[in-house]
């Protein structure tokens, strides 16, 4: 799965969980760009987020995104 | 169940038709999202959970201090949440001398907690206990070496349910249960703890907030209270009338023992106060036989309150047994091996439940052990004693037929009621009658053990008890009433409930004779009633009508002076 397709399948899974259909992610997207993104919200991404990639990230991983492009760069890694 | 996003989603419906609860949620690790999750399955149970959440980390703060939100909320029940993740970060921090201290220390914390809240409040107290996590320092060890942590732990949940069984209103959710039944690797997710102070995983939210949900509504009344169960492939393998009563399965050999064992599971339920229905498509006589002579069947005739076996439709039959238990449809539960036969019965009859049971009999008991289907708060003598009034009830409809008129029925009855005022004898089943009468209730106003208790040693309150026997058997405690001193010539009926069980026996002409009797007695003449309509009291919407009250200003009022006294076939005796 390249990048673009991760990006895409995130995308879906915050639609998801914060219940918005406009949301329109980008690698430089952060959490101050998405208004439902917080920090209690952020913990049902990630656990959404590891459900469907069917991975685990790790404490230190959780840490530190700053923005959705590090996050698909961990997907990346742990699935290819 | 529902997962946690679905219930998240419940959150933007309409709540204000439903019953709502003042819930106070405190606890000492991040409970955001268990909040969320529990208003959302409350909606699913046509609950308000209006919940009030404290601070992070803030148990202590808020309960010891009585000008704390909490109290300013006047929640009707609080929850506290001590997790086992903050036990041993406690546990960690002791001298090694004091640990085996853990146990009772935190008890005494919890006791404390408990009477702080009852001196402010007149709540109802759910403890959560606490979930298993073996340190592993002690290997197997631990379990003999009393200050290893599991030691402390286990110990600490054994004596919680000792304190819990000498109050009144301190109730102790199973989450330790939940954890043993899902894995711990299910319940507990590490980094969410580390990152988010979270201890119940994201997957276990829904279970922890059903389990917590049931106990709260329990406590409004929200109790199941019969089964009924098909007979083939149900109670038994195989087809009766096809194999034959020597060839079905049941017993100790292969897949019989399945069905043993629920029958097992059925006789416990049946022993404790859930009454029993068979519901089967049979010949009658052919299905019977089993229960008469098929030496492994756990369940007798006795056991069971009511057969409808025949071949009308499952539906019909349903309809019939809750027309002659008198009970809710919401307080049944349907257990069928037939896929098409429970899709029928959902679809005709909404609220009744009924659960998916497994293909494989050898999963149907640990299937029904994760529904949680039978909470209870509490039991009195009564709950065993169920079946037999049932079947008593039944015998009674047999013998009217047999009578031209209806007095000459009720007056061979031999009805005798004894009339008590709450005392400690009967104060457990006052206080249940309040909570489960949702028919016969006129301001449906509940009350705890600790309110009955009030009422009985105020000298402000007047109250009764009545029980009603007759030549069939013992109803036990049936009707309950309370007056409260209004004027210096008036008593307000501030409750009037009764079991819908004895339903046009008499006993409403019987107990307003009582208190209007006592009214003039005590040197007062008015006696005001009020009537609050539920979705569930309809039957009683013209009761102080029927009864001669005349109409005032919303209220009700009898005359005593000049009523007369209402004619029944009960006989008082002391």
């Amino acid at each position: 799965m390249d990048k673009g397709e991760i990006l895409k399948t995130v995308n879906d899974v915050f639609i998801d969980v914060l219940d918005d259909e406009n949301i329109m992610l980008t690698y430089e997207t952060t959490a101050n760009d998405v208004e439902e993104w917080d920090s209690l919200n952020h913990i049902q991404l990630v656990v959404a987020i590891e459900k469907q990639f069917g991975i685990r990230f790790t404490s230190w991983e959780i840490q530190s995104w700053n923005k959705v492009g590090e996050l698909i760069n961990t997907i990346s890694n742990k699935i290819n | 169940m529902k997962i946690f996003s679905e219930l998240k989603k419940n959150l933007k419906n309409d709540f204000s038709p439903l019953r709502s609860v003042k819930i106070a949620l405190l606890g000492d690790t991040s409970t955001q999202l268990f909040t969320q999750a529990l208003r959302g399955t409350g909606f699913d149970m046509d609950f308000d959970f209006l919940i009030w959440e404290a601070d992070f980390n803030q148990v202590e703060l808020q309960v010891f201090d009585p000008k704390s939100a909490l109290y300013a909320f006047a929640p009707e029940v609080v929850v506290i949440f001590h997790s086992s993740h903050q036990l041993l970060a406690k546990y960690n921090k002791l001298n090694p001398a004091e640990y085996d201290s853990l146990a009772q220390n935190r008890l005494t914390l919890i006791g404390d907690l408990h009477n702080a809240l009852n001196n402010s409040l007149n709540a109802k107290i759910i403890y959560y206990n606490y979930t298993e996590i073996n340190d592993a320092v002690f290997g197997n060890g631990a379990s003999k070496i009393a200050s290893s942590f599991l030691f402390q732990l286990r110990k600490l949940n054994y004596e919680l349910m000792h304190y819990a069984m000498g109050q009144d209103n301190f109730y102790i959710c199973d989450i330790s249960s939940i954890q043993n039944q899902l894995g711990k690797a299910t319940f507990f997710q590490p980094p969410l703890y580390i990152n988010a102070e979270m201890v119940l995983s994201i997957d276990v939210l829904p279970w922890v907030a059903a389990q917590t949900a049931d106990l709260i509504g329990s406590m409004y009344g929200r109790l199941k209270k019969c089964l009924i169960l098909d007979l083939d492939n149900t109670l038994w393998g195989g087809v009766i009338g096809d194999d034959g009563i020597g060839n079905i399965q049941l017993g100790n050999l292969g897949i019989g023992k399945a069905f043993t064992a629920f029958q097992h599971w059925i006789k416990k339920l049946k022993n404790r106060g859930v009454i029993l229905a068979i519901c089967s498509k049979n010949t009658e006589a052919i299905a019977m036989e089993s229960f008469e002579k098929h030496p492994d069947m756990v369940l007798s005739r006795d056991d069971i309150a009511i057969f409808k076996i025949n071949w009308d439709n499952k539906t019909d039959n349903i309809r019939q047994i809750q027309a002659e238990l008198n009970i809710g449809f919401d307080a049944m539960v349907f257990l069928d091996d037939n896929p098409f036969e429970r899709a029928m019965v959902r679809e005709c009859i909404p609220n009744i439940t009924v659960p998916e049971l497994p293909e494989d009999p050898a999963n149907y008991l640990e299937y029904l052990y994760t529904l949680n289907l039978f909470e209870t708060i509490s039991l009195t003598n009564e709950d065993t004693e169920r079946t037999k009034q049932y079947q008593s009830a039944a015998k009674r409809n047999t013998d009217q037929q047999q009578y031209a008129d209806e007095d000459a029925f009720l007056q061979s009855l031999n009805m005798v009621s004894v009339i008590e005022p709450f005392n400690s004898f009967n104060i457990p089943r006052v206080a249940q009658l309040s909570q489960r009468s949702n028919q016969f209730n006129l301001r449906t106003v509940r009350y705890t053990e600790t309110d009955i208790k009030a009422i009985a040693d105020s000298i402000d309150s007047f109250s009764f008890s009545f029980t009603l026997a007759d030549k069939f058997g013992d109803n036990g405690l049936i009707c309950a009433i309370i007056l409260k001193k209004e004027s210096i010539d008036t008593l307000f009926i501030d409750n009037w409930f009764m079991s819908c069980r004895v339903l046009k026996r008499g006993m409403e002409h019987f107990t307003l004779n009582t208190i209007a009797a006592f009214t003039k007695a005590k040197g007062f003449r008015y006696l005001k009633g009020q009537y609050l309509q539920t979705p569930k009291n309809e039957i009683v919407k013209h009761h102080y009508r029927d009864l001669g009250f005349e109409q005032h200003d919303g209220h009700w009022i009898l005359d005593t002076q000049t009523c007369i006294p209402k004619k029944n076939y009960v006989k008082a005796s002391s």
